[in-house]
């Protein structure tokens, strides 16, 4: 009887029904649509700051550089004593590492952010640049008079070229600016390779240099072997070459030094602390939490952001209020226009919960016709936006770590300004916009269906009990 | 059966309060056929409903097979109306989405009888009303004498001991009327009922076998007539 009655009056209430269903729909499929594209949207955010700075990385540290840090290289003309100018129509070749832009931390520093409450993990990471200057010594650059005929017509012929390199720290793998990598050809680091001259190269630098797993090349000077190669994310910061912590401290003379150190926080609501107690124990160095870093980053990613988390939620939360209160008063409508009915069954008999029941069913059934239409519209919409939503570009603002790089005052000359520029740049990325509908968002439309249907049946509901049956026949009378 | 003592019933219509019921004394006897005369907005329904246990008295004893009905939780008196009384109403009140059989069937819901049984009982009570070949109809789709039987049938279905009728041939014609008087005479004799029937058409009260009259809250019993049947 329950079923019986109740499909008869929705299909007598078909139009009703159906307004009232599409209205729930909407409101859920907006929903849905806002919440798939808001997630697209965080994930996009996740793959950008992830390119930046590596998986699982909540924290980083480093450091401003100081007038005469980023190692102790300088460019020396090797063979003659350090007074001595050379002479017109030398040749010279230099192949030199030096940490541009970001000042140098302590290997104890590392110690001592691990050691620190609600720290799970840290790395350090040497970021360097190998630069390579090789020409002959202009004539006239060399200010002596002593050049010989065939030399003294000689060009200036410098050339140089440099390329990123980062030193990882072996030990913590699982932490570190290779994190976000996928290695596509030969393997990862492995722990025995700490002391060994060995690299992982970035994809698109070895495609550049025509390197391949088992290729050498060197790095300041010294013969490497490529062991890997690595592909990251699109646009990522990433170096060119990758080897070990160890062996990039000794070419670049940086011994027991790093400057940048990774940090993963115990749990995502520790973030805050850990990067105030590193700020204590680190006074000097600029700690950068994720959540900085996201609100650097600018560019249409940023506006998607606000428009999903503003914008959308609101539009959504007021559809569906709309939806919700919409549904309550025609149900509740529904409920007076059968009062003689509602009146006739309680002179039947008729208990109040029965009656209570009838109508919260038809109104949860209603609800949760909405919902599944809803679904469907929610995901109707993911897809669009999916289809629709044009590539969005992410800029991260030149602040983060090495933002300091172009300003690295008082180095050797080719201190700051030979950082890499993924390191001291304002750094852009696009990205795809997703849209991804979670099952838990599933989950939560059914609830907001079902919630839709009992605040409409309660309204109507309490309005049909409340209703005394002498009132009710009298009515009809 | 029924024994009403000093029964009075106020309402409040604005600022006025209205004696629907001015201290109304009545027994009914089982087997009783009272009809109940008087103008409208005279508290005849108003009295009807007390005898219903769809509204309470504001003073006053309604002992009803020997319980105060004005003493009972809301809920026994959903039980007594499910159980011991059928109602019959003027416009049928009949649901409009339910076939006749199934609003036959809505009499039995609140007493949980099986569903196989209620269907069986449901289309009984039909067929003993000559609506059998009706019993998949909608209301909409029978005529008002047809609508007032299956409402008939709703009301007797469960096997009351009361039927309280108000206005019942309201909304028919002549014939029809008749025919569905008599249908209510010979199931009152036939199921020992007892019949109250509220009504201002003297042809309806002329064939009872008591007859009382309400003015102004008060109700006036006339004496017993000798009826043809009983």
């Amino acid at each position: 009887m329950f079923i019986t009655y109740l499909r008869r009056e929705l299909r007598r209430r078909m139009r009703q029904a159906i307004f009232i269903a599409l209205g729930l729909a909407l409101g859920i499929g907006l929903v849905i649509t806002v919440m798939a594209a808001s997630s697209g949207v965080s994930n996009s955010q996740g793959t950008v700051l992830h390119s930046l700075y590596g998986v699982g990385t909540d924290v980083t540290v480093t450091q401003t550089p100081t007038a005469g840090s980023g190692g102790p290289t300088r460019f020396g003309f090797g063979g003659g004593s350090s007074g001595s100018k050379p002479s017109a129509g030398t040749s010279f070749s230099r192949n030199v590492l030096t940490s541009g832009g970001l000042g140098a931390l302590q290997s104890s520093d590392v110690t001592k952010i691990s050691s620190l409450k609600d720290v799970s993990a840290t790395a350090g990471a040497l970021t360097l640049t190998d630069l390579k200057l090789s020409g002959t010594v202009n004539a006239s650059a060399s200010g002596g008079g002593s050049a010989g005929g065939s030399a003294s017509g000689a060009k200036s012929s410098i050339k140089s070229s440099s390329f990123s390199v980062t030193g990882v720290d072996l030990a913590n793998g699982s932490l570190g600016p290779l994190t976000s990598g996928t290695i596509t050809s030969g393997h990862n680091f492995s722990s025995a390779d700490s002391t060994a001259n060995v690299a992982v190269v970035d994809a698109n630098y070895a495609k550049a240099e025509n390197l391949k797993t088992g290729s050498t090349f060197k790095v300041a000077g010294t013969k490497f072997t490529v062991i890997g190669i690595v592909s990251v994310a699109q646009g990522s910061s990433s170096a060119d070459v990758y080897i070990p912590l160890a062996r990039a401290q000794a070419l670049a003379s940086m011994k027991n030094e790093v400057n940048t150190i990774y940090v993963s926080a115990a749990s995502a609501a520790d973030i805050t602390t850990v990067s105030s107690e590193i700020s204590t124990a680190l006074p000097k160095a600029t700690v950068t939490t994720s959540s900085d870093l996201a609100s650097e980053v600018t560019g249409s990613l940023s506006s998607a952001s606000s428009l999903a988390n503003n914008l959308g939620k609101w539009l959504a939360v007021a559809v569906l209020a709309a939806a919700f209160g919409l549904a309550s008063l025609l149900t509740v409508s529904a409920v007076s226009r059968r009062v003689r009915e509602f009146g006739t069954l309680k002179a039947l008999g008729w208990r109040n919960r029965r009656i209570l029941s009838q109508i919260m069913g038809e109104a949860l059934a209603i609800g949760l016709i909405g919902g599944a239409a809803g679904v469907a519209l929610g995901f109707g919409g993911a897809a669009l936006v999916q289809a629709l939503a044009p590539p969005l570009t992410a800029t991260s603002a030149p602040s983060g770590p090495g933002g300091a790089g172009g300003t690295g005052a008082g180095g050797p000359g080719a201190g700051g300004g030979f950082a890499h520029a993924a390191q001291s740049a304002a750094h852009t990325v696009s990205v795809h916009l997703t849209a991804p509908v979670a099952l838990s968002v599933v989950l939560l439309a059914v609830v907001l269906a079902v919630a839709g249907g009992l605040v409409a049946g309660s309204f109507g509901g309490w309005r049909a009990v409340r209703l005394r049956p002498a009132d009710a026949l009298a009515r009809v009378v | 059966m029924y024994q009403l003592t000093g029964v009075t019933r106020d309402y409040q219509k604005g600022r006025h309060t209205v004696h629907a019921l001015d201290g109304v004394d009545l027994v009914i006897e089982d087997g009783d056929w009272l009809a109940i005369q008087g103008p409208t907005g005279h508290g005849k329904s108003t009295l009807l409903q007390i005898l219903g246990a769809l509204d309470r008295p504001t003073s006053g004893t309604v002992l009803f097979d020997g319980q105060d009905l004005t003493r009972l939780r809301e809920s026994q008196l959903t039980q007594v109306r499910a159980t011991s009384i059928g109602f019959i109403f003027q416009s049928f009140n009949l649901i409009p989405t339910l076939s006749a059989q199934e609003n036959v069937e809505t009499a039995l819901v609140p007493l949980r009888v099986a569903s196989a049984e209620r269907q069986e009982r449901a289309l009984r009570a039909l067929t003993d009303l000559g609506l059998g070949d009706r019993a998949r109809h909608l209301p909409s789709e029978l005529s008002g004498g047809q609508q007032q039987r299956v409402a008939i049938a709703r009301a007797l279905v469960k096997q009351p001991t009361v039927l309280l009728a108000d206005e019942p041939t309201g909304n028919l014609d002549e014939g029809t009327r008749d025919e569905i008087m008599t249908l209510l005479e010979q199931l009152w004799d036939q199921l020992r009922l007892t019949l109250v029937i509220v009504s201002h058409d003297s042809i309806v009260a002329g064939r009872a076998q008591r007859t009382g009259l309400m003015e102004n809250g008060r109700l006036t019993i006339g004496t017993r007539s000798t009826h043809p049947i009983s």
